[in-house]
């Protein structure tokens, strides 16, 4: 079997957010970009299941929807160790559009793996909405996955505790932190061997926007942090009782 | 049309937060003047269903399918999808908590409905309908314009304000139509968080960082956030030394909180963290480090040693509440 | 002409910084302070393929070009002199010196487990009384038919303890000067080599130096790198490559120093502002910005030569020269920025203020370099 990872190209963790004059859109000159990190997660305990089961998961392919800017988020991908590339070329104009460009490149894999969320628009959409397109099965907030037998061991959070699942495929995983320790740091070996690997672009099929951003706003500065004497510090719960009233 | 809202429940439970998103249901149907109704999957008593009244919810479909235990994310989101279409809702209303998350999604691509996960508040505007959201990770909003006729919406935690409102509410039995093969989740073993406060229900969490120094020291931490009544957190490097379980990491890869009131100790604020924890209503920060960033976040801070502080904490908050 | 560097050369550039900003900064305080050698996270910089950047692939290199390298050694070096030094040595030292001279048979036998960075490799040249002349040679490898019988002391060597594999320099011809120097690779635990104790450094504390003494070691004839006669060459050529390593090394300490005090300025407040906003902080800021940027294209234009296979020996000494001394003074702004904090060690910059001293001594002092670049320009 192959695994599909749906891979997210969003700016660095530690970029500073900025947007273009009139407020509609996020100004990205200057950004580095980087696979999202759910994501990356996600790519990384696919790897992790490819090597531990040889016999059954022959590869893992990766796919994102967006321009050729996103290439050397892909590329990345290939350097850990992804073995094929796919790229919707067309501007990921909202969730519901993103998946359902996916949808057209999800249905051929029994185990789809996607990232809990995106740290751009923070949408935890696209898993979702492509698992009710395919009509799979989908597991959310899960932090464990391996085949056990034919089917599958899955752990999820639940509000209010953790639970053991099996499955049977095919699935969708949305995966969040936990499911991988770390992602991994490509090596050069891997980096030198992932430009000779497949990066397919495909053209976008018809798909609906349901939503659109209209503006951004940065938000309100906050006001001096109230300094106290370590040897006070119990005059702290105080003034969060009589002044800030919070407790 | 109407506004339909799905309240979950906790083994036959409801919390604070189904309060919250029945409140917000009532609200935003006022604004839009539409009529309210909620929907319930699973066993729960009808006097509990009954609370909601509290809050202007005049109906409750209640499908008491036990099977829904299982949280099958398709057989929840095709349940709720019948619901809506019964009553004729547009715009369904659901919690941004793990179902929520898992839910919304699908039920949005069956109602061909646009999506808006973590919504902060009541709309911006009706015509046309935008809401406001958290984006980057906290480092901005966006307001975004929902242009579909149906519309799914997850409620961002405390970003709205409760309004009573109490009517009488008419708990009604609902037949969502699914068959046991609808629900192919299977589940081998539950193991729930038992007597502890969940990170995501906390109005105060109380968080440590890597100044903590070890796994062990977390004990003061508990001691404080039982006496609070507080949910505990950690930063990254804490749940990556493997202190603390990476459900508690919260910051721009784990978990994003709004809790009233946050407390820091021994956490610098990196970028990374502050975006996971800034939509905070009070902040409050220990560290050792006059230049930590968390400084620049925070309401209230303290320079100094967290383990001279956090006894004055516990001993200031034990005299507050007794 | 062209600045941009191409996707793959970022991508190295990223997986050097993923790896300093998450793992070799964790300990490196206290690997500084007790002056351990980085064994973990000198494995895992070999698995990532750190240890034998240049080397072509069919010797288990990872085939990369000198740009890489020094895009590495930079982000390396902003967060640990100590881990980048080992690096420096094994690749543009030993590995190149291997591959560019090296027979078939070292190659084979030497040179693969080096590029793949199961064993380490040291550079033997200084000597108590040769440091900077490196023609003046004590250290005699005399020709015995069908062996080399080595004699003498090597000074200040880097990777001395750690690595398996020797490069040597030694006189075998003492009347015919530095053209009757030679050079060998040679097995530490050859019987007679013993090892003086590890130096106690000011910077660079975990990096594993000490003096190496050698009393009647058999050195197979195979072993000798080139023709009889060849060594000083041989040392010469090798250290021009190396000035690039060390001056990217150099850089990196200047670039790390330089970020840590931009921070620093942004959120340290005096006098009710920013100190970033204090026209004596800004400009400074601004001083250290331009000699790290000129250091970082010397460094990009040396190794740009030397993979376009032109003559780079003198781009690279000013490379070195430069970067080293622009390190020194960078990191000692970089302190003066921090103030107090700054003299304390958990802020890093009096370590790598410590280690930038260090850029402008070894691998050809700051004036050695200017004799090489002076004797050019005055040919």
């Amino acid at each position: 079997m192959k695994i599909l990872v749906l891979i997210g190209n969003v700016p660095d963790t530690t970029t500073k957010i900025k947007f273009n004059a009139d407020k509609t859109a996020f100004d990205a000159s200057g950004v580095q970009w980087i696979i999202n990190p759910w994501d990356e997660l996600a790519l990384t305990r696919a790897m992790e299941l490819k090597e531990a089961n040889a016999g059954k998961v022959e590869s893992v392919v990766v796919a994102n929807v967006g321009r050729a800017i996103t290439e050397g988020t892909l590329r990345k991908a290939l350097a850990v160790g992804a073995d094929e590339a796919i790229r919707v070329d067309a501007d990921p104009l909202d969730a519901f559009y993103v998946a359902s460009q996916l949808a057209a490149v999800a249905k051929d894999y029994e185990l789809v793996l996607a990232g809990i969320e995106a740290a751009d628009y923070n949408s935890a959409a696209i898993g979702g909405m492509l698992a009710e397109l395919l009509d799979r099965k989908s597991i959310s907030a899960v932090s464990g996955i391996d085949f056990d037998g034919d089917s599958l061991k899955v752990s999820r959070e639940i509000d209010g505790g953790s639970q053991s699942l099996k499955m049977e495929l095919p699935l969708l995983a949305i995966v969040q932190k936990g499911i991988a320790k770390e992602p991994r740091i490509p090596a050069m070996r891997g980096i030198m061997m992932a430009r000779k690997k497949p990066l397919n672009v495909l053209a976008p099929v018809e798909a609906e926007t349901l939503t659109a951003y209209n503006s951004f706003e940065m938000p309100a500065p906050k006001a001096a942090c109230k300094m106290i004497n370590e040897e006070q510090a119990g005059d702290v719960i105080r003034l969060l009782h009589e002044e800030a009233k919070v407790l | 049309m109407s506004v339909l809202v799905y309240i979950e429940n906790w083994d036959g439970k409801l919390k604070k937060l189904s309060f919250e998103l029945a409140s917000y249901a009532t609200q935003l149907a006022e604004s839009l003047q539409l009529p309210v109704n909620a929907v319930s999957l699973g066993k729960v008593d009808e006097s509990e269903l009954k609370k909601l009244g509290t809050y202007g919810i005049e109906k409750v479909m209640s499908d008491s399918n036990e099977l829904f235990k299982s949280l099958d994310n398709r057989a929840i989101a095709k349940a709720i999808n019948a619901a809506a279409a019964k009553v004729g809702a547009a715009i369904v209303v659901i919690a941004n908590n793990n179902l929520g998350k898992a839910v919304a999604p699908r039920l949005a691509v069956r109602m061909k409905a646009g999506l808006v996960s973590a919504v902060q508040g009541l709309p911006v505007s009706t015509a046309p309908f935008v809401v406001k959201k958290i984006v980057f990770t906290g480092k901005a909003f966006a307001n975004i314009e929902v242009k579909s006729a149906n519309k799914v919406l997850t409620l961002a935690p405390n970003s709205f304000k409760l309004v009573e409102k109490a009517v009488e509410t008419l708990v009604e039995a609902f037949d969502s139509g699914l068959t046991a093969a609808d629900f192919e989740t299977i589940i081998e073993s539950t193991n729930k968080v038992t007597g502890k406060i969940l990170l995501q229900d906390a109005e105060i969490v109380v968080a440590g960082g890597r100044g903590m120094k070890a796994a062990e020291n977390w004990n003061q931490l508990e001691e404080l956030a039982e006496i609070l009544g507080a949910g505990l957190a950690c930063s990254r490097p804490v749940s990556d030394e493997g202190w603390r379980p990476h459900a508690e990491h919260v910051g721009q890869t784990g978990k994003i909180i709004a809790p009233n009131l946050y407390f820091a100790f021994g956490i610098s604020g990196a970028i990374q963290h502050l975006g996971g924890v800034s939509s905070s209503k009070v902040i409050v920060a220990v560290n050792k480090d006059p230049e930590a960033p968390i400084f620049e976040a925070a309401d209230y801070g303290i320079v100094g040693d967290v383990f001279k502080v956090l006894p004055q904490f516990i001993s200031a908050a034990k005299e507050m509440k007794s | 002409m062209n600045f941009e560097f191409t996707e793959e050369q970022l991508m190295i550039q990223q997986a050097a910084r993923d790896y300093a900003q998450r793992e070799l900064i964790k300990d490196v305080i206290e690997r500084d302070n007790k002056a351990e050698f980085p064994t973990e996270h000198v494995k895992n910089l070999a698995d990532l393929g750190f240890m034998g950047i240049m080397v072509d692939p069919k010797y288990d290199g990872s085939g990369m070009d000198g740009i890489s390298y020094v895009l590495a050694m930079e982000e390396l070096s902003k967060v640990d002199g100590s881990a980048s030094v080992i690096v420096s040595v094994n690749n543009s030292l030993v590995c190149f010196g291997l591959e560019e001279y090296g027979s078939e048979e070292i190659k084979e036998k030497y040179l693969k487990p080096l590029a793949r960075g199961e064993v380490l490799g040291a550079f033997l040249l200084s000597e108590p009384e040769a440091g900077s002349d490196a023609t003046m040679q004590r250290t005699t490898a005399e020709d015995k038919g069908d062996y080399y019988l080595v004699n003498g002391t090597k000074n200040w060597i880097t990777n001395a303890n750690c690595a398996s594999t020797y490069i040597l320099i030694a006189q075998t011809h003492p009347e015919k000067k530095h053209k009757g120097i030679n050079a060998f690779v040679i097995e530490k635990n050859t019987p007679g080599i013993t090892l003086g104790p590890h130096e106690d450094k000011m910077g660079m504390r975990s990096s594993d130096t000490h003096s190496v003494m050698f009393n009647d070691v058999k050195i197979p004839k195979e072993n000798r790198i080139g023709e009889d006669g060849f060594g000083f060459k041989f040392a010469m050529k090798v250290l021009e490559g190396g000035r690039i390593g060390i001056a990217a090394q150099a850089l990196g300490l200047a670039s790390g120093a330089l970020e840590r005090a931009t921070a620093y300025a942004k959120e340290r407040k005096a006098f009710g502002t920013e100190i970033g906003n204090h026209q004596a902080i800004a400009f400074k800021l601004s001083d250290m910005a331009v000699k790290v940027e000129n250091a970082r294209n010397l460094c990009v234009k040396a190794a740009w030569l030397k993979d376009q296979g032109k003559p780079y020996g003198v781009a690279s000494a000013m490379a070195k020269q430069y970067a080293a001394d622009i390190a020194m003074e960078v990191t000692t702004e970089a302190v003066q920025i921090f103030g107090g904090y700054g003299y304390t060690k958990e802020y890093h910059v009096e370590r790598l203020m410590r280690e930038a001293k260090l850029t402008q001594i070894y691998e050809g002092t700051s004036e050695i370099q200017k004799i090489v670049i002076s004797r050019d320009l005055l040919r």
